[in-house]
């Protein structure tokens, strides 16, 4: 060996080549496959917002969405309209679907911004449904989902999702046993908006009662809960001003 | 001499049995206890380890004399962190779903210890055909016993196969279960991926009893 590996140049050297070299071929590989992943998030977006109205491929006791290549085709079948919702007044945009919520939110820590909502309308057997999305932190990353409201204001369906939760403990919020509990529980106690509690310890544990805005919690997964709790709260909130004038 | 010779061929049949990265060297049990309530998880995990272990054992092959020394556990895992980003990228492309499914588990293939003591032991030290051959081997033999355990766990947890229901319709109670024959969800949690896990070593080493330490 004529080259001196145990020298410090040498490291500092190979150290400086190895970055730059795994470096930039990570850049090119992440380039050229941005536009694949981007179009994978955006199916999965439609996906999920069809999950929540019910337009799913379930079977007994999984997640199932409807495949892949019928998306676009069922997405424009049952989401008749897509709105941006400002306050009382909702905007027809049929790209509504696009707006990123998540950096929504962040624009909308300047006072002066006002917050682009999307809403959707989704119609399947004659009964319409108000598709709301929502966004909210979870015990370790962020956690998301989309509820499905009727007229009534009663959820019809949840779909939930997160980006790192406990396998097994919080990353359970994306299971049928915990999101079928939403379906038909009510967001209005009486007239005030209340939002869905995720509690553990309710006095209704078998979710008999729908009206008491409360649905029963993942042991051992308090902080996810808690954050669904505050997700819904919170992000539910915004649209109540318009969703109230739907109810009439 | 044909393509393979018998030394090298031992490089690839030796972690298959004898020197089972799993059953006998006892790593990577974090990954085979995680992704194995699925069949198709498992295949897909034990291709993405042996994509990484394989091309990973070459370039620290061929790169094995001008790595200093002192720095040389970083040089791994740069290498090794950048292949899995790669894979990782990949099947965002092209297989989302399995890779929301396999989520955290890919980017935990970095921490794999098969792959920093393959590379620490073998590629170091070896030329890169061979290296390469090593990995392929030592990657099959992690794969293979993924795909025994993650067969049962889906069979008798799920009533699958590959997402096939192989034995009936649990809900319509077709096939088995007209008979009363019910899935054990327990095989699904990951203390049942263990326990098969044992069994197999059990098996193995009551086949092969030079594995049995003495006391």
């Amino acid at each position: 060996m004529s080259r001196n590996t145990e020298s410090n140049t040498y490291t500092v050297l190979f150290a400086a080549a190895m970055v730059l070299i795994v470096g930039s071929l990570l850049a090119f590989v992440a380039q050229s496959l941005k536009g694949k992943i981007a179009e994978n998030k955006r199916i999965e977006k439609q996906q999920n917002i069809l999950y929540a109205m019910g337009v799913n491929d379930n079977k007994e006791g999984s997640v199932n969405f409807i495949p892949k290549d019928k998306v676009d085709e069922d997405f424009s079948k049952y989401i008749v309209k897509q709105y941006v919702v400002k306050g009382t007044t909702a905007t027809e945009n049929d790209k509504a679907y696009l707006i990123d919520i998540k950096k929504e939110a962040e624009k909308a820590k300047k006072p002066s911004y006002t917050r682009r909502l999307p809403l959707f309308v989704g119609k399947n057997n004659d009964k319409y449904y108000y598709i709301v999305p929502v966004r909210g932190k979870g015990l370790w990353d962020a956690i998301w989902g989309y509820i499905a409201l009727n007229k009534n204001l009663v959820i019809q369906g949840v779909y939930f999702d997160h980006a790192g939760e406990t396998p097994g403990l919080g990353a359970n919020i994306k299971e049928r046993f915990f999101m079928d509990e939403f379906t038909g529980e009510h967001i209005f106690k009486g007239k005030t908006f209340e939002g869905v509690d995720v509690l553990k310890g309710n006095a209704d544990p078998k979710n008999l009662d729908k009206t008491d805005c409360q649905v029963d919690a993942i042991a051992g997964a308090t902080i996810t809960g808690n954050g669904v709790t505050a997700m819904l709260k919170k992000d539910l909130q915004m649209y109540v001003p318009y969703l109230e004038t739907l109810k009439q | 001499m044909g393509f393979l010779t018998k030394k090298d061929l031992k490089l690839i049949t030796d972690p298959l049995a004898d020197n089972n990265p799993i059953t006998v060297q006892v790593l990577g049990i974090c990954s085979a206890l995680a992704i194995t309530a699925q069949l198709k998880a498992a295949i897909v995990m034990a291709f993405s380890v042996m994509f990484v272990l394989a091309m990973g054992n070459v370039v620290i092959s061929l790169m094995r004399n001008i790595i200093p020394p002192k720095i040389r556990i970083i040089a791994q895992l740069v290498i090794a962190a950048a292949l899995v980003i790669i894979v990782d990228q990949v099947l965002k492309a092209y297989s989302y779903e399995l890779s929301k499914q396999l989520s955290v588990f890919v980017g935990l293939i970095i921490t794999n210890c098969i792959i920093m003591g393959r590379f620490e032991a073998f590629a170091l030290a070896n030329t890169p055909w061979k290296s390469f051959l090593d990995g392929i081997g030592n990657a099959a033999g992690y794969g293979i016993i993924l795909v025994i355990v993650a067969f049962f766990r889906e069979l008798l947890g799920s009533g699958s196969l590959l997402g096939i229901k192989v034995l009936g319709d649990s809900i319509k109670k077709t096939g088995v279960y007209a008979y009363g024959y019910q899935n054990n969800g327990f095989m699904l949690l990951a203390p049942m991926a263990l326990i098969t896990l044992g069994i197999i070593i059990w098996i193995q080493r009551s086949k092969n009893t030079t594995l049995i330490e003495e006391n």
